[in-house]
């Protein structure tokens, strides 16, 4: 972490206007984000999901966002016009879905999506684009960049995908980089493949990280701070390697539910849910 | 209860042909509870399937409660061996209340007391009469799955299948449905066949497990040998690993 965060939010809420009611999707958020690797975790309907979209404006008009502060460095991610947030979607911070099939054009090769991925943001050649595009490839780990270049999007597999997706992504070389469940659709051993590769990837290029998902396990293993929501709030944040030890009674109710390999249990405890969550933070 | 002997299951022909299952045996008694894992395309699903009557084998044989279980099967066959299916948005159809989705399975077993067991299904997952009469979009997914499972269980079967049971469900969600299954299961003494990629949900589960890669059964594990990461094989070394690796210990 260093001392000047690449973003902050300050008091960020999302609200979403219906016929007759308010629904709050997120409410409050405050926290700021340096070169760090910070985990967003929570179940469904927390608004983690909201939240990383809020922050790039892609939200339905429907939605009403509001922060003290919400900026990139010095811009203004609040007031920012339609084209500079063009400029700030993909170049300054990225994002990677969680299903590859459905977030890649299927009827364009996988190596042009990563191609035109750089080109929008890089004034460069087409052939200047198509060599980074391979050499991005390689970077993710693809052993034949010039074959997969040629695939098409339902010709690779969903590792290979979820690749290409972080390849296109990490391309235009983003500050910030808003993974929302990107393992999620994988198998556990590709999973834990692909986070090392992430991790390598930001590391190296000093690039912020917000990995969000439902997964303890997976946040605590490869982040260094976790901010844990529960219905829109934040319940707390705390360090990936004491999240075991935290203090909600919210985090400590999931983390009491997981089934564990190690060892064996007759019942689990279940999560009380205390409406006095909703409340505070 | 089940036994499978050299099953293999194959889908297409020519040389669009693909063996999901290839010579898989392993056999379940009555009472116990059994797991698959395994990585997406294994072919853990398609034995679940096979048993349950929904794909027929290119090989082997499969046996329920002793009687050979073809692809033609007796009403009772059928009624013996229930499934769960993963998604519980999926597998319920939108267009029914809940009512009319427990009393389908009854209609075509020849069930009466459809006004004493739907109630009685219902409060057995832990749902009321206040649910008897919504659509599937008006419940949440975990009452969703509730439903799924009163659906399997409102024949009276044996035997239950379970497809990824919890994989669609939030953490807390899982608890309750994971106790929810072993409570039907020690009550009507069920046999229980798992199929997960979730080490830790099917080590909870499950006495046994075998572990699956393409197509094949690569191992079969006690559960505290699971725990002691006590694998012969490499693939499941390498699945306990990654799967290690990212757990928390207990608080």
């Amino acid at each position: 972490m260093t001392a000047t965060p690449v973003l902050t939010v300050d008091d960020l809420s999302v609200a979403y206007r219906q016929r007759a009611s308010t629904i709050h999707a997120v409410k409050g958020v405050s926290f700021t984000l340096g070169r760090e690797r910070l985990g967003l975790v929570g179940e469904s309907g927390s608004g983690k999901s909201t939240f990383g979209r809020a922050i790039l404006r892609l939200l339905p008009e429907s939605a009403a966002i509001t922060a003290r502060r919400l900026s990139l460095g010095d811009i203004d991610l609040l007031r920012a016009d339609e084209r500079a947030m063009r400029e700030v979607r993909g170049k300054r911070i990225a994002m990677v879905l969680q299903d590859p099939k459905y977030s890649l054009n299927p009827v364009m090769t996988v190596g042009r999506q990563i191609a035109e991925s750089y080109r929008v943001h890089a004034h460069v050649t087409g052939s200047e684009a198509r060599e980074r595009a391979l050499d991005m490839l390689e970077s993710v780990r693809i052993h034949d960049p010039n074959r997969v270049y040629d695939l098409y999007p339902h010709e690779v597999s969903g590792g290979m995908g979820q690749r290409v997706m972080i390849a296109m992504m990490l391309v235009p070389e983003p500050d910030v980089l808003i993974a929302d469940e990107p393992t999620s659709a994988l198998d556990v051993t590709i999973q834990a493949q692909l986070l090392r590769l992430l991790d390598d990837l930001i590391v190296r290029r000093g690039m912020a990280l917000v990995l969000i998902s439902h997964n303890l396990n997976l946040i605590a293993a490869f982040c260094d701070r976790v901010v844990v929501m529960y219905g829109g709030r934040v319940m707390e944040v705390c360090k990936a390697s004491e999240l075991i030890r935290a203090k909600h009674p919210y985090t400590q109710g999931l983390l009491a539910c997981r089934p564990l390999i190690q060892e064996p249990r007759r019942d689990l405890p279940t999560l009380r849910r205390d409406p006095a969550w909703m409340d505070g933070a | 209860m089940i036994e499978l002997e050299s099953l293999s299951i194959s889908f297409g022909r020519g040389a669009n042909r693909i063996d999901a299952v290839r010579g898989v045996s392993f056999a379940v008694a009555a009472g116990e509870s059994f797991g698959l894992v395994g990585e997406s395309g294994c072919g853990k699903s398609t034995i679940l399937r096979a048993i349950a009557g929904l794909y027929r084998p290119s090989g082997g044989s499969i046996r329920l409660d002793g009687k050979p279980a073809g692809a033609a099967r007796t009403k009772a066959q059928r009624r013996l061996a229930q499934m769960v299916f993963q998604d519980p948005y999926g597998s319920l159809n939108p267009t029914h209340t809940v009512d009319r989705i427990l009393a389908e399975p009854l209609a075509i077993q020849g069930l009466g007391e459809v006004e004493s067991r739907i109630p009685r299904a219902l409060a057995e997952v832990g749902l009321g009469g206040e649910h008897r009469f919504r659509f599937p979009h008006q419940l949440s997914g975990g009452q969703r799955q509730r439903v799924a499972i009163a659906r399997a269980l409102i024949v009276e079967p044996r035997i239950l299948l379970l497809d990824e049971p919890t994989s669609a469900l939030d953490l807390s969600v899982q608890a309750e449905i994971l106790n929810l299954l072993s409570r039907i299961r020690d009550s009507h003494g069920l046999t229980v066949l798992m199929v997960s990629h979730d080490l830790a949900v099917i080590a909870h589960m499950c006495s046994r497990i075998a572990v699956m890669f393409r197509g094949e059964i690569v191992e079969t594990l006690a559960v505290e040998q699971l725990r002691r990461r006590a694998a012969g094989h490499a693939y499941t070394r390498s699945l306990l690993a990654s799967s290690f690796e990212t757990a928390i210990p207990a608080g």
